[in-house]
């Protein structure tokens, strides 16, 4: 892990796209921002890289002409904890959802913006930085004090049921990062529950309505779509 | 027939047959017949000598099949013709070549060389008949020269027997003839022809030396002859008189003649329509030939029927038009006919009965003479020799109902039974009332033959039992004798009378059934407006109405395609070849015609003037039904009903694809507008603003961020509209495989206003949800789009300081959605056409759309089973219902990862 460090060097991003307009993009803005870029075309190239290169983040698009993006991230999986960002377009929400539960961190759906890009990249690398989380987290203003089991909304304590807690908990562990209805449906209720997404709906829903200042339009627990959920950071 | 100034114009008929005989001709091969008057007349060497002439001008000719009897001559002209190989069967052992049909068709000459026309084929070919392989080859378009003897032709049979004692038993029909392009006639003096048999130059088959030796007498060839030469100059009359009819040119014509013959089914009828071809030929009149039935024909047995099948069809092969009719009697059906047919002549055979009948009721001939007025009436006598055999048959053919006799005895026994127990109180005279009694039961119930004997064993029953003195046939009192004869008149008057009326009942129920289904057909098939309907009902009206099985077959450009059959019937690859056959020959075949027979199915061609449209395959319940006159007609009739429906139904077809082809022109170009304005605007704008920001110097900040703000927002416009166009296409090509997923209506409509987070800035978002709104199965994705162009719609069309209001709420069964505006609306004319792809409301300024949103939002909600729906909003704008079934339809799959 020592070489995964920033701070010795900067962080090594290795892109693998195989459209040369997106790997120059990348590439351009990337390397402004301070980062050390690698490119690979395809999925082989992309594992030869990974091993060669030893990156600290992977940026993997996952239409890849030789190899299914799944199952690149399977075998980077098998040796390698380098956060990996898919990225992916709007109508395959089945691919992103296969990809974050076969180990990667997170998704960008394509066009996206960069800055939008480098806050995935920050938050994705701030992961391996600090493995323990801070024990007070802020977001809006919402306030939750893991160490007390606290949660403060504008100041006020809000009563949670167990559950609701749990979810929070983990969701606050993963701040900015997407969580799959699976991840959390595994994690909290049990292997047992996954074909039971209807009571992850409803504690979402209770959660909301307790923490959101306008649970039709929450800012803190954001919904993905078709993938999962996400709790949104400070800035 | 017409008037002085219209003399010298063609009249339309003729115009009209011209026209039909050269359209027929077309696509039709020509046929040319080399006709001799005996074997040995140089008839093949003549056609190969034709043939050989043509070669050299360069057509394409082939030997088909060519006989050449080993003889040097001829096979001197086979050479350097391309010969096809022959068809080799083996019947009972003994190899026998034939016509290779399929050979040639595929070969498909432009002339085919086709030797002895009136060949009959060996068991086993695909017809009867060489002639009916020729008319094939016509058929295919193929020119084909052939040879034949005037002793075969349908019509001359039987004078050719009379005159030379040689049964001919190998006929052709006389509308070969007629139809022949050319007829060459091959003639050589008979003293050549005798020498030429001296000298052994003419091939005679072994088995057959003595019956030529009979035929080649000097008297015979003469008179052979003449009829050869007679019959190809009458030929050339016609050609003459069609000519002439045709161009108008004045010359005698015919009187407009018609003759009528009446088939009975008599072994007669044969000899009778023979005739009747010669008189109309040398009149050059049209004939009729008509079977009339009666309820007296109600008696007929199958074989006569059949006889009736044969002979009518042997008067349409000699060219006769055919007709069957019902009606009380014989002779007034005849004279209401002709009447109608403007026949001139009526022929109708001597006779034959013996005088004493003819006391009882006056001849058929007597009632037609009387019944026919100004009409010709020509007797044709019958031979004696013909007539025994005639009886005979007619004896073989009574069959006799045991079971109807059993009864008749069982009523005699019951009234005797009756009589015996009532004895002690009647006299003797009024027990004959018992049997009586007896004989009008066995009329109604049992026919005319066990009534007759109900009545001659009563007789016997009661002279034995009750006439003293009783247990003897001896009457005592010759009072009883007038009983007795009293009795036998009475039952039997009432036997034939009960019979008759009984049969004719029976007669007119049986017509009576057809006419109603003909009726129910014609009636179903009015209504039929596709072509499962169609086929439905023919299905369902013959099955009914004949009990048959059938199969319909339709053109699938050259090929058939079964499109419904009934469920018992199998059809294998040789039934299916019969299909083929029929379909393209245009002529009914399999079993009951002379066509590959040995099917178990009969085709008839379903066709209309201009087209054949497939085959109409039956299987009857009964086999002797195929040869039922009556049977036949009706599925002629039906097949004709049939494929006229067929026909009207693919024209609607045609004009309603034609439509549609239109309306998705319309479409397309629709498309190709929207996605060339929709793609190059915002790529436009994109272009303009970096470009400007690369390559113009001096641009402040406030135009720097400007330009940015606009390539940004265009980028993003672009965007969506490839979205739209995405799911439109996935909408269009059915690819839309929904996730179901319980859904949180709330957080559903949170991700619709998080995608328009950027464009809604201030605008005030009023959601309205009651608490206890359940979560309900749908595809999230879907729904959120739905929302999303709804309420990009509402904003694009309503004023920025105007809410946007959204509800939801369960209604029994469904979820209900509202999208509440309260912009300028749509006029309520458009509120119907809002969802259609590429409507757009006429805009209101600033306001951009592609057309495709609302139509997309339609695709996905009735994806859903839902409904969508849009109204003017209380007080102005519009408002969008969407109504979602709570429960899923059922092929719902849930997903643990929505």
């Amino acid at each position: 892990m020592d070489e995964t460090k920033p701070g010795d060097h900067p962080p090594r991003i290795l892109v693998v796209d195989d459209e040369a307009a997106i790997r120059r993009l990348l590439a351009t803005v990337l390397e402004s921002s301070g980062f050390v870029v690698h490119l690979a075309e395809n999925g082989s190239l992309g594992l030869a890289a990974a091993a060669a290169v030893r990156p600290d983040l992977i940026l993997l698009d996952l239409g890849l002409p030789d190899l299914d993006g799944v199952e690149v991230i399977r075998r980077l999986r098998e040796w390698s904890p380098a956060p990996i960002i898919v990225l992916s377009v709007r109508e395959r929400e089945d691919d992103k959802v296969a990809a974050l539960d076969a180990g990667a961190d997170d998704y960008l759906t394509k066009p996206f913006g960069v800055p939008e890009l480098l806050a995935r990249i920050r938050v994705s690398l701030r992961r391996v930085v600090d493995q323990a989380p801070e024990p007070v987290f802020h977001s809006g203003e919402l306030e939750v004090d893991l160490a007390r089991r606290l949660v403060l909304v504008a100041g006020q304590e809000v009563q949670l049921t167990p559950t609701e807690y749990e979810i929070l908990r983990l969701m606050v562990t993963h701040a900015g990062r997407v969580l799959t209805h699976r991840q959390l449906l595994s994690r909290i209720w049990g292997s047992s529950h996954l074909e039971q997404p209807h009571v992850l709906r409803v504690n979402i829903s209770n959660l909301r309505h307790k923490i959101e200042r306008d649970p039709s339009r929450p800012s803190i627990l954001l919904t993905e779509s078709g993938v999962g959920y996400r709790l949104r950071t400070d800035p | 027939m017409t008037n002085d100034s219209d003399e010298i114009r063609p009249s339309p008929e003729a115009m009209l047959k011209l026209a039909q005989a050269e359209e027929a001709q077309a696509d039709r091969g020509k046929l040319k017949i080399f006709l001799g008057y005996a074997a040995g007349v140089g008839k093949t060497f003549s056609m190969l000598s034709a043939a050989r002439q043509r070669k050299r001008e360069g057509r394409d000719v082939v030997a088909a099949y060519v006989e050449s009897h080993g003889r040097a001559e001829t096979d001197a002209l086979l050479e350097g013709l391309e010969t096809m190989p022959k068809l080799r069967l083996t019947y009972q052992g003994v190899p026998l070549f034939e016509l290779n049909l399929d050979t040639v068709l595929k070969r498909h000459p432009q002339i085919a060389l086709v030797d002895e026309l009136a060949h009959t084929n060996a068991p086993g070919s695909r017809h009867e008949k060489r002639w009916q392989d020729v008319q094939e080859l016509l058929t295919a378009g193929i020119d084909v020269y052939t040879t034949v003897n005037v002793q075969h032709f349908e019509s001359l049979n039987d004078v050719v027997e009379k005159i030379t004692g040689v049964v001919v038993r190998e006929t052709v029909p006389d509308n070969l003839l007629d139809l022949a392009a050319e007829i060459q006639l091959v003639d050589i003096p008979p003293d050549e022809l005798l020498e030429r048999l001296s000298e052994g130059k003419i091939y005679i088959p072994e088995q057959a030396t003595r019956a030529m030796e009979k035929f080649f007498q000097p008297g015979n060839l003469i008179a052979l002859r003449e009829l050869s030469l007679r019959r190809a100059a009458s030929r050339v009359d016609d050609q003459m008189r069609s000519y002439m009819e045709t161009r108008a040119i004045p010359g005698p014509r015919s009187v407009a003649e018609r003759l009528l013959v009446c088939i009975s089914g008599s072994p007669f009828g044969e000899k009778l329509m023979r005739t009747t071809r010669r008189l109309a030929d040398e009149m050059k009149a049209p004939w009729h030939a008509v079977y009339i039935e009666t309820p007296d024909t109600g008696r007929f047995s199958r074989e006569n029927r059949k006889q009736i099948w044969r002979d009518l069809r042997l008067a349409e092969s000699m060219g006769a038009t055919v007709a069957s009719v019902t009606a009380a009697t014989v002779a007034e059906a005849v004279a209401e006919y002709a009447g109608r047919h403007n026949i001139t002549k009526i022929v109708v055979g001597k006779p034959t009965r013996p005088r004493w009948r003819e006391l009882l009721r006056p001849p058929i001939v007597d009632q037609i003479i009387r019944a026919s007025g100004e009409i010709d009436v020509y007797v044709v006598s019958m031979s004696l020799g013909e007539r025994r055999t005639a009886t005979q048959q007619r004896r073989q053919l009574r069959t006799i109902p045991w079971a109807g006799h059993a009864a008749a005895m069982i009523l005699v026994a019951g009234a005797t039974l009756l009589c015996s127990l009532v004895q002690s109180f009647f006299s003797p005279t009024n027990m004959v009332m018992f049997y009586l009694l007896a004989v009008v039961l066995a009329a109604v119930r049992l026919g005319l033959q066990p009534a007759v004997l109900t009545a001659f064993l009563g007789v016997l029953a009661f002279d034995f039992f009750f006439v003293p003195p009783v247990f003897t046939l001896v009457v005592a009192d010759t009072e009883y004798l007038l009983t007795f004869l009293v009795f036998l008149t009475v039952g039997l008057v009432i036997s034939t009378q009960v019979a008759r009326s009984r049969e004719r009942a029976e007669s007119l129920r049986l017509r009576e059934v057809q006419t109603a289904s003909l009726y129910y057909l014609s009636r179903d098939l009015a209504g039929a407006a596709d072509l499962v309907a169609v086929t439905g009902a023919v299905l369902r009206n013959i099955r009914e109405s004949l009990k048959a099985e059938i199969v319909v077959f339709l053109a699938d450009g050259e090929q058939l395609k079964i499109i419904s059959a009934s469920e018992r019937l199998h059809l294998d690859l040789k039934e299916r070849a019969v299909a083929d056959w029929t379909f393209r020959n245009h002529q009914e075949a399999g079993c009951g015609t002379a066509t590959l027979g040995s099917a178990d199915l009969l085709y008839l061609p379903l066709k209309t003037s201009a087209n054949i449209l497939g085959v109409l395959g039956v299987r009857m319940t009964d086999p002797a039904d195929y040869n039922s006159q009556q049977h036949r007609l009706l599925l002629n009739a039906f097949a004709s009903q049939t494929a006229m429906a067929l026909e009207r139904v693919r024209f609607s077809q045609q004009a309603e694809q034609a439509q549609i082809l239109q309306a998705r022109e319309t479409l397309e170009r629709a498309l190709l507008n929207s996605i060339s304005h929709d793609l190059r605007t915002p790529l436009a704008s994109i272009t303009g603003a970096l470009s400007s920001l690369r390559d113009q110097e001096g641009l402040d900040e406030t135009a720097r961020t400007e330009l940015l703000a606009t390539a940004c927002e265009e980028a993003a416009r672009l965007n969506r509209f490839v979205g739209n166009l995405l799911d439109m296409t996935r909408l269009e090509a059915g690819a839309v495989r929904l996730k179901y997923t319980p859904c949180d209506i709330e957080e559903l409509i949170g991700c619709a206003l998080s995608v328009l987070d950027p464009r809604l800035g201030k605008r005030e978002i009023a959601v309205r949800l009651p608490p206890d709104l359940p979560l309900v199965m749908l595809d999230m994705g879907c729904m959120i789009q739905v929302l999303v162009n709804l309420l990009d719609n509402s904003l694009k069309y309503s004023p920025q300081d105007q809410p946007i209001g959204i509800n939801a709420r369960t209604d029994r069964e469904w979820l209900v959605m509202e999208i509440i505006d309260h912009g300028p609306g749509v006029a309520e004319a458009d509120l119907e056409r809002i969802f259609d792809k590429f409507h757009r409301v006429p805009a209101t300024e600033g306001a951009r759309g592609t057309g495709l949103g609302l139509s997309i939002c339609k695709g996905f909600v009735q994806a859903h089973g839902g409904k969508i729906s849009a109204a003017i909003t209380p007080g102005g704008g519009l408002t969008v219902t969407i109504r979602l079934p709570l429960a899923p339809p059922p092929q719902t799959e849930g997903s643990a990862h929505g």
